[in-house]
């Protein structure tokens, strides 16, 4: 990367109050109209070259933040920037070139892959699609991807149920790097494999990301894998983010009383830590995401709470540079 | 301590079209009272169906082809159905991973939870649901006697696992199995189940068999491991030896796999290379040897038993491999000095 070029300075995607709402009926019957508030003005950038983790528990938003950037699900309301550019409101067509560059990978590698399709058509549609290559040329560049990914090119003719998760995972990787994107969404890709898998997996999108200069959204519920392979991490709960920081300020020094909470519900994998180690668990549970708390979504469970909380939303401040949290009583 | 359960060389099998999957293949293990033994492998490695052999909680595709089972010296392999009920949720508590299936939807908590007491413990409908109300306080759920008249959907995933947690201990069992029972939550939940088992198991003294995937929840909990891959124990230890000084290759390869909040990050994972073998054709001999960076001629020609490691100290740490690899890593750091 050249220092001159102006573009490595300006954050490859930005977000700005990004905001989804779905609407659901509940009740027996359906009768009564309800807003599930998935997503809640949540803003954050990601620079080019890096890794930004995005943790939270199950139904934070963190999967519907990734979705909403890539206009997979149109935001209620909020901005989504590209090298600076607005693709919020962009139509389908507009976006298609756009889509070539931003990819995503999903977490389940089973539901994800057509089973009737081979695997060597799967990672050659991208390329049909965007027109990028045809015939004998598009067949090299998905051998070359299967190798990329660590497998070989001779499986191109197999049918996804004669590979394992794992591999099955590697084959979703090659497929969102046919078009050779910039920008990828990992959306849990690691979550439905064995430890041992996670682990190659995890090696893979490194090794990748420095190869064709990569820039990961990486969207994990396990803050171990997200401290390992991020350079800064965001912090949902939700539907906002509660602290983003560089992941050495956030994993040392969390600021918000639920960072803090998340990292304590962590067992140390050393037995001799974890007996001394306080236990000190979080009470409660999740509120639904149809009825959130008023003010700070967390001060229902929150051991600082005080009097703004219950009725004030916490402003999105820098509390030191680069890290950047909501909350009252920090 | 006096052992309670002995599990004696256990063997089930699964029929299936394309043959047999070798599901257990020869474990065994013993468990002593107020003792708690983790189960650590990944899916498929025969750790579930290992636990539920004990009780018989097979599908009918599945047979135990060898071994007993002897609960305080009674094979539990030999009884009844009959004989076998008042053992399942009696002496042996289960727990499941998926809080959200093992309660039956239609029917009240309270009632749910009242049918081992009055099973077990011949209590009348109103003893029971009183002591089921007591149980429901006892594990973190306020209002329990309210909350008693409601339905699993009215409980979140957290609330159902406390639920299931009251209804195993219930019928005060000698032996709680748990399997996965923290997988399917939250981390932050995950954290309030494994200290509400710890503070049940303090309590009661029941002893504890815990199933799961994840080494960093068995740091936490285990006084015990053993470490099963493909059907076989491969590696057996108390839980500080484990974490300190694991002798088995499959056992040192998950704990480099393993990122945690402590450790370097500039570092790459250590991996183990391919995937675990398919239990219908499995390696012939030493089952890991195809993705083992250790093994040696040996490995393909005999199967290594479950041997006292040299060095085993107290507490019995037994692994199955042909190689010591500690000194097999002396000698290649001595080589890499003397380069």
């Amino acid at each position: 990367m050249s220092q001159t070029d102006s573009s490595n300075r300006a954050p490859l995607v930005r977000v700005e109050n990004l905001t989804k709402h779905f609407s659901v009926r509940i009740g027996a019957y359906g009768e009564t109209k309800a807003t599930v508030h998935a997503l809640d003005e949540v803003s954050f950038d990601v620079q080019r070259g890096e890794t930004l983790g995005l943790v939270g528990e199950s139904g934070c938003g963190k999967s519907t933040a990734g979705l909403t950037l890539l206009q997979l699900h149109r935001p209620t309301s909020g901005k989504v920037y590209f090298e600076g550019n607005e693709v919020t409101g962009l139509s389908e067509k507009e976006m298609r070139p756009l889509r070539r560059r931003m990819q995503i990978i999903f977490q389940d590698p089973y539901s994800t892959l057509s089973p009737r399709m081979t695997v060597g058509n799967a990672i050659g549609e991208p390329l049909w699609l965007h027109e990028l290559a045809s015939g004998k040329e598009a067949q090299e560049r998905i051998s070359r991807l299967l190798n990329d990914v660590g497998l070989n090119p001779a499986f191109a003719f197999r049918y996804p149920h004669e590979f394992s998760g794992g591999q099955r995972q590697r084959v979703c990787i090659a497929r969102a790097l046919a078009c050779e994107p910039e920008f990828i969404v990992c959306d849990e890709p690691i979550s439905a494999l064995d430890v041992s898998i996670q682990a190659q997996i995890i090696n893979l999108l490194q090794d990748l990301q420095e190869e064709y200069d990569l820039t990961y959204l990486f969207i994990a519920h396990d803050l171990a894998v997200v401290r390992h392979i991020s350079d800064r991490v965001a912090v949902m709960y939700l539907g906002r983010v509660v602290e983003m920081a560089p992941k050495e300020s956030l994993f040392d020094n969390p600021l918000h009383p639920y960072t803090n909470a998340l990292l304590l519900s962590v067992p140390v994998p050393n037995p001799r830590q974890e007996r001394q180690r306080e236990h000190i668990v979080i009470e409660g549970n999740v509120p639904s995401a149809i009825s959130p708390p008023s003010g700070c979504r967390f001060h229902p469970r929150c051991p600082l709470a005080f009097e703004p909380c219950d009725h004030v939303v916490p402003e999105w401040r820098e509390a030191e540079p680069g890290h950047w949290v909501a909350c009252h009583a920090v | 301590m006096s052992v309670l359960l002995d599990v004696q060389d256990l063997q089930t099998r699964f029929q299936v079209r394309k043959g047999h999957v070798y599901a257990v293949n020869g474990v065994s293990f013993q468990l002593d009272q107020g003792e708690t033994l983790a189960v650590v492998g990944e899916s498929g490695c025969g750790k579930s169906v290992t636990m539920l052999s004990l009780v018989r909680l097979l599908p009918p595709a599945a047979s135990i082809e060898s071994g007993q089972v002897l609960l305080r010296g009674e094979d539990l392999l030999q009884l009844n159905l009959r004989q076998l009920r008042d053992v399942r949720g009696g002496e042996i508590g289960m727990i499941f991973q998926d809080p959200m299936t093992s309660l039956n939807p239609f029917i009240n908590i309270g009632t749910q939870m009242a049918e081992p007491l009055i099973y077990h413990r011949g209590m009348s409908k109103s003893e029971a649901l009183a002591r089921s109300a007591e149980l429901l306080e006892m594990v973190g759920i306020p209002d329990g006697a309210a909350r008693l008249r409601e339905y699993p959907h009215q409980f979140s995933g957290g609330m159902r696992q406390r639920v299931m947690i009251a209804m195993s201990m219930s019928c005060e069992p000698a032996v709680l199995i748990a399997d996965e029972p923290t997988t399917a939550l939250d981390v932050t939940i995950q954290a309030q189940i494994v200290e509400l088992v710890k503070e049940l198991r303090d309590r009661s003294g029941v002893a504890v068999i815990w199933i799961t995937h994840d080494l960093s929840v068995v740091a936490g909990i285990a006084d015990r491991v053993i470490v099963m891959y493909a059907g076989y124990i491969v590696e057996e230890a108390p839980v500080d030896a484990l974490f300190e000084d694991p002798r088995h290759p499959y056992t040192v390869g998950l704990m480099g796999a393993l990122p945690s909040l402590a450790g370097e990050t500039g570092t790459r994972l250590t991996t183990i290379g391919g995937s675990p073998p398919d239990l219908v054709d499995l390696p012939e001999f030493c089952p890991f040897h195809p993705r083992c960076p250790y093994a040696i001629d040996r490995c393909r020609k005999e199967n290594p038993m479950l041997e006292p490691v040299i060095d085993a100290g107290d507490g019995g740490h037994r692994a199955a491999c042909w190689v010591d690899i500690r000194e097999v890593e002396l000698e290649a750091g001595a080589a890499a000095g003397s380069v």
